[in-house]
């Protein structure tokens, strides 16, 4: 069984350090916005888990057609740990996008494009995980499992770009101006230094996080080899 | 190659259009259920003929949308029964013309509702759905529907859980096709000039493009061992 | 294009591989079959009968090893090969609700055999069902399938028959008629592999006798050296010995 390797050890390492300083800059540097207050600063942490939540799909997609093309476990592996990350990072999309919209509008929802695609595409990972759990055959899962992330990452820029159409044809029956946008408040120099460090973070911990779960899917894999062995 | 392509096709559809017009069970369970939900759409909506009209596309789409996956859990349901599956794959023609023969079979069928939910709902309701532009985009959108729906149902049917997957797996994805086909119903219905529909259809025919060269591609290996 | 093998084998097997998973079905499996020979291929449950079979049927693809069908490689030139197979499963194949007629025109059509309607009326005879033709096959006793299925499997005139313990589910008659339709089918120069757990059925029909056990091929014996009799005898010690060298292996 093969030990935590050094460059993942300085991985973990590097992106802890970068949380720190993350947090830091986002309480400490980053100026008070003037009509939000304290709870925009949701936002730094809101679009960058936004952004690894599309990520996570974009590399199960190419996951799914590398197995396609050479049927190799290991991609697999690589599709189920990018999509159990995605899910996490589009639920704390969700959440902390219901956290900044209560003060500012009085409700815990908006229809905005955004939050709705990021919404469906946690659909589609949790389908993602009712296939799986429906199939026996380790190889038929893993191609059923490639299809659906090819499919579902294809549907998810057309859902978004039907929410979009509809906003703007219909106005916002709630809440005043969209404040989805990032033009909705100004950044200052000083915010968008804090949010692209916060963007390059939270990919380093997502980076960091399919790193261990891969491995861990590859232990679970050697656990069931050295298991059929001895049944056999 | 090409002329043996389409005569697979064609025996696909023939082979499915004779077995339903023996039974006429998966019709009949399509149109029962379509009416049933139109009915509860009518008292829990309580609709004046105004709100209605605002209305009638998302009722009638959603109507669609569940009948439509009966259509494609059963169609696909008759090939895993008595193996017949494996008697397709052992066929001397690309696995995609099984695909597209499916696919066209349950285009047929869901028109085949949708054209009765229409008059059906016209009569309830006093309303005038016979519109060239809301046929079209009930074409355009079904077949989007069809597309995506036929390939995951035959992903649908191989798994544990079979029937109540495909309705998970369906719906996320064909989201695009069901918000486009109600606003450019809507539009229709409501006389908005063609123009400000036009993004609508557009949307609707570059998912029907994407989605059936997607599902082309990909259905051999759905279907494969 | 790869050419047609010079040998004189119809079937060539090379160290077969195939796994589910992480689980071995078939270890280096080597199999030979010359045209007209009948092979049957017996063995116990879970030895990976049906799992060969599939893959002759072009069904599903090895994960290493080669597989020559009439000197078409598999699974690369698949459609090739289903051209010249007719395939016999333990499930019938056929459509419920159609017609024994419908479902030969159908898979005629898939099969784009000349002459459709002559050559139905031909496989219905051959296979004892001309007055049920016109009758849904749900309706179809579960003999009377499988003689539908084995019509549906020589439509097409093919040169190898592959069926998968055929006589799974039926009574004594039936399978006696199956025997019939079975030498019938095998008598017009075609090649048949045929698996099976019941050996006396094996007995009467092939030339010659296959042991698969535990993913391989064990034992091989022709009709012409053997007493059938003795293939009971044969039968047992193929297959424990082979349980005898797996456990060695481990």
């Amino acid at each position: 069984m093969e030990s935590k390797p050094r460059s993942l050890k300085i991985l973990d390492a590097v992106t802890l350090i970068l949380l720190l300083i993350a947090t830091l800059l986002v309480f400490f540097f980053a100026p008070l916005e003037a009509v939000m207050g304290l709870v925009q600063k949701v936002f730094y942490f809101h679009v960058a888990a936004g952004w690894v939540g599309m990520l996570s799909f974009m590399i199960a997609a190419f996951a799914g057609v590398a197995y396609l093309r050479a049927s190799h476990h290991k991609w697999d592996i690589v599709g189920l740990a990018a999509v159990e990350i995605g899910m996490v990072f589009a639920f704390i999309n969700i959440v902390t996008g219901s956290i900044w919209a209560r003060p500012i509008w009085n409700t815990w929802w908006t229809w905005d494009p955004r939050l709705t695609t990021a919404t469906i595409m946690m659909l589609i990972y949790a389908a993602y995980f009712m296939l799986r759990s429906g199939i026996e055959d380790p190889d038929r899962r893993a191609r059923f499992s490639a299809v659906y992330t090819i499919i579902g990452f294809l549907s998810v820029p057309l859902t978004f770009f039907s929410a979009r159409l509809f906003r703007t044809i219909h106005p916002i029956v709630i809440g005043t101006n969209q404040p989805g946008a990032e033009g909705a408040f100004d950044m200052t120099g000083r915010m968008l230094a804090t949010f692209l460090f916060g963007l390059l973070t939270f990919t380093f911990i997502f980076a960091d996080l399919l790193w261990h779960r891969i491995r861990l899917g590859r232990l679970a894999d050697t656990v069931e080899q050295l298991k059929m062995k001895t049944m056999e | 190659m090409g002329l043996r392509y389409l005569h697979a096709i064609r025996a696909v559809l023939w082979k499915d259009l004779s077995a339903e017009l023996r039974g006429r069970e998966m019709l009949s369970a399509m149109l029962v259920f379509a009416l049933l939900v139109i009915l509860v759409f009518n008292f829990a909506l309580e609709l004046d003929a105004k709100t209605r009209a605002n209305v009638t596309s998302g009722v009638l789409w959603v109507t669609f949308a569940f009948a439509g996956t009966l259509g494609l859990n059963r169609s696909m349901a008759m090939e895993k029964d008595r193996g017949c599956l494996d008697g397709l794959l052992l066929a001397p023609v690309d696995r995609s013309a099984i695909y597209f023969g499916k696919a066209l079979s349950n285009l047929v069928f869901m028109l085949v509702v949708e054209a009765i939910v229409l008059p059906v709902y016209s009569l309830l309701y006093n309303t005038n759905l016979f519109n060239p532009g809301l046929i079209l985009v009930i074409l355009l959108g079904s077949i989007g529907y069809v597309a995506v729906g036929t390939l995951l149902a035959a992903m649908a049917v191989q798994t544990r859980t079979r029937d109540i997957l495909l309705p998970i797996l369906l719906f996320p994805v064909v989201i695009p096709v069901l918000i486009a086909a109600v606003k450019a119903s809507s539009g229709f219905l409501q006389g908005i000039a063609i123009a400000d529909i036009w993004s609508w259809l557009n949307l609707l025919i570059v998912y029907d493009v994407i989605f059936i060269t997607v599902a082309f591609m990909v259905f051999d290996y759905i279907v494969e061992e | 294009m790869i050419e047609r093998e010079r040998d004189k084998l119809i079937i060539k097997v090379h160290k077969l591989v195939k796994r589910f998973g992480l689980k071995t079905v078939l270890r280096d499996l080597d199999f030979k079959v010359h045209p007209g020979e009948f092979v049957a291929i017996l063995g116990p449950n879970g030895a990976g009968k049906t799992t060969f079979l599939r893959i002759l049927a072009s069904l599903s693809r090895p994960a290493m090893g080669e597989v020559y069908i009439a000197g078409y490689l598999l699974p690369a030139q698949a459609a090739a090969v289903r051209r010249i197979i007719g395939v016999v499963s333990h499930q019938p194949l056929l459509y419920g609700d159609l017609t024994a007629e419908e479902n030969l025109r159908f898979y005629g059509r898939m099969y784009a055999v000349p002459a459709l309607n002559e050559r139905i009326h031909e496989v219905l005879d051959l296979v004892g069902l001309v007055p049920r033709r016109r009758d849904l096959v749900r309706t179809f006793s579960r003999g009377m399938q499988q003689r539908l299925a084995i019509g549906r499997a020589v439509l097409h005139n093919p040169e190898i028959m592959l069926f998968d313990e055929p006589h799974t589910g039926l009574d004594q008659n039936a399978c006696a008629m199956l025997d019939n339709t079975l030498r019938e089918v095998a008598a017009r120069g075609r090649t048949v592999v045929m698996t099976s757990h019941d050996l006396s059925r094996s007995a009467d029909l092939a030339s010659r006798f296959d042991v698969l056990s535990r993913g391989d091929i064990v034992a091989s014996a022709q009709r012409s050296e053997m007493n059938p009799n003795l293939l009971l005898s044969f039968y047992r010690e193929a297959t424990s010995a082979s349980v005898q060298s797996g456990i060695r292996r481990e």
